[in-house]
C-alpha cells in the first residue's frame, strides 16, 4: 500500500491551520470536481483531495496522522506501524458504507471501521452504481463482460470492511454511451429480510480507434486519392459490420460528410455512419510523380486561395 | 447454479422513461420529495403527466445525481445547481460543436 501525503495533496504546509485547511480544501474541491472539471483525472484527484481533507480537518485523525511523522514520503510502500493509532478512539460517523469505496487502502487502513450510516433505518438495501467501459464492438453484437467492484459489506462484528466481487454482465446489443444497465438485488443487502437494492452501471464507451462515437452515431475520417475525390469512385470503407462499398461522388472535397444510413449503433432507429471525407496527397518522391504534380501545376490554371482575393 | 459462472442480465435503462419516482429516489439515495422538487424547477422532465405516471430516462438518472453531488459537495441550494447543470449542458454543447468543426478542446 503507498503512503499518502496529505498535506502534499491539499497543497498546504504541515503547519496549515484549521482555516488554511479549509480554504486549500474548497479551492481543490471547485478546480476538481467530477461534475464540473475538465482536469485530466479530476475524479482520481477530487476523491485524494477529499480524503486528505477528511483526515486534516478531524483534530483526532490529523494528530494521528502527524504521528507518523516525516518518515513517509509520497508513494512509498507503507505499513502502519505497530503501535499505530494507540491511545486514539476515533469518533465515528465520518464516512457511510456507501461512501467507503471512496477512499484508498491507506485510508481504510489507517482510519477503517466505517459507520454503518443511515442504512439500518432504510429496510430496502441502498442503490449502487459503477461505471462500466465496454468496447463499441460489444454494443453491435452484444458479449457479456466481467466486472470487479469494491462493495462495502457488513462482517460478523457489525463493520463495514471492503469486499471485492466479480459479476459476468451481459451487455445488451444496442446499448449506448450514457445509458445504464439495472441489475436488480445486485445493490447492498437489504435489512430484516427486505430486497437487496439494485446496481446501476453506467455504460461508457473505450475509445475506438477508428470511429468517433456521439450518441448511436458514428463518424469515421476516410482517406481519399485526389482522383477518387474529383472523378468520383466506388471505394472500400471500414463499417463496425464489416467492409462495404461506398460510391464518392465527382468533385468531392476534403471535409464533405457522406452519410451511411442505419450503419451506426444497432436500434429503433438505428444510428448512422458518418464518412467523413479527406483527401490525401500522394508523395512526390519519385522523378514520375514530379512530372505529374508539374503537368497539373502547368495544365490546370488553379488558384487554392481565389476565395483569398490572392 | 455456480454463482461465480453465473451471467447476469440487466434491464436498460436509455431514452425511453422507465424508472418512477420511488426508483430514481432511491438510485439516488434520497427522497422522493427532492425529486419531485426537481422537477418543479425544470430539471428533470419525466414522461407522464401524472407524479404516480412518472417515469424518468437515463439522462434523468444522471442528471440527478449530478444535482446530488453538487448540492453536496458545494452546499448549493438546488436554483444553484440547476443553474450550474444548465451552463454544463451548455459547455458540454459547445464542445460538441467544436470538435464537429474538427477543433480539440481538451
Amino acid at each position: 500500500m503507498e503512503f499518502k501525503d496529505y498535506y502534499k495533496l491539499l497543497e498546504v504546509d504541515r503547519t496549515a491551520t484549521a482555516d488554511d485547511i479549509k480554504t486549500a480544501y474548497r479551492k481543490l474541491a471547485r478546480k476538481y470536481h467530477p461534475d464540473v472539471s475538465k482536469e485530466p483525472q479530476a475524479e482520481a484527484r477530487f476523491k485524494e483531495v477529499g480524503e486528505a481533507y477528511e483526515v486534516l480537518q478531524d483534530p483526532e485523525k490529523r494528530t494521528a496522522y502527524d504521528q507518523l511523522g516525516n518518515r513517509w514520503r509520497a508513494g512509498q510502500e507503507f505499513t502502519p506501524p505497530p503501535d499505530w493509532a494507540a491511545g486514539f478512539e476515533f469518533t465515528p460517523g465520518g464516512a457511510s458504507a456507501a461512501e467507503a469505496t471512496d477512499y484508498s487502502d491507506f485510508f481504510s487502513t489507517l482510519f477503517g471501521n466505517f459507520s454503518r450510516h443511515s442504512a439500518s433505518t432504510r429496510a430496502h438495501g441502498e442503490d449502487h452504481h459503477a461505471k462500466i467501459f465496454i468496447a463499441l464492438e460489444d454494443a453491435f453484437h452484444g458479449g457479456t463482460q466481467t466486472i470487479t467492484l469494491r462493495a462495502p459489506q457488513v462482517n460478523a462484528q457489525g463493520q463495514v470492511v471492503l469486499q471485492e466481487r466479480s459479476l459476468h454482465v451481459q451487455i445488451p446489443k444496442g446499448i449506448r454511451e450514457g445509458q445504464h444497465i439495472r441489475l436488480t438485488k445486485q445493490g447492498a443487502p437489504g435489512v430484516n429480510g427486505m430486497p437487496a437494492g439494485d446496481l446501476y452501471l453506467e455504460v461508457c464507451f473505450h475509445p475506438h480507434p477508428l470511429y468517433q462515437i456521439q450518441g448511436r452515431d458514428l463518424s469515421l475520417s476516410l482517406p481519399l486519392a485526389p482522383w477518387e475525390a474529383a472523378l468520383g469512385a466506388t471505394i472500400k470503407a471500414p463499417t463496425p459490420t464489416g467492409v462495404v462499398e461506398v460510391k464518392i461522388p465527382p468533385g468531392s472535397q476534403s471535409g464533405r460528410k457522406l452519410r451511411l444510413k442505419g450503419r451506426g449503433i444497432p436500434g429503433e432507429p438505428a444510428g448512422d455512419l458518418y464518412l467523413a471525407l479527406e483527401v490525401v496527397l500522394p508523395a512526390a518522391e519519385t522523378e514520375q510523380a514530379q512530372q505529374i504534380y508539374h503537368t497539373m501545376a502547368r495544365e490546370l490554371a488553379f488558384n487554392p486561395r481565389h476565395s483569398l482575393g490572392v | 447454479m455456480d454463482m461465480e459462472n453465473e451471467i447476469l442480465t440487466g434491464s436498460v435503462v436509455g431514452d425511453e422513461g422507465v424508472l418512477a419516482l420511488e426508483e430514481l429516489a432511491r438510485a439516488c439515495g434520497t427522497e422522493a420529495e427532492w425529486i419531485v422538487e426537481l422537477v418543479a424547477v425544470g430539471v428533470l422532465a419525466p414522461q407522464g403527466r401524472e407524479t404516480p405516471d412518472w417515469r424518468f430516462r437515463a439522462a434523468d438518472l444522471t442528471c440527478a445525481r449530478r444535482v446530488a453531488r453538487l448540492q453536496r459537495d458545494f452546499g448549493a441550494t438546488i436554483e444553484a445547481a440547476a443553474v450550474m447543470i444548465d451552463l454544463l449542458h451548455q459547455i458540454d454543447q459547445l464542445r460538441a460543436r467544436l470538435r464537429q468543426a474538427g477543433l480539440d478542446v481538451d
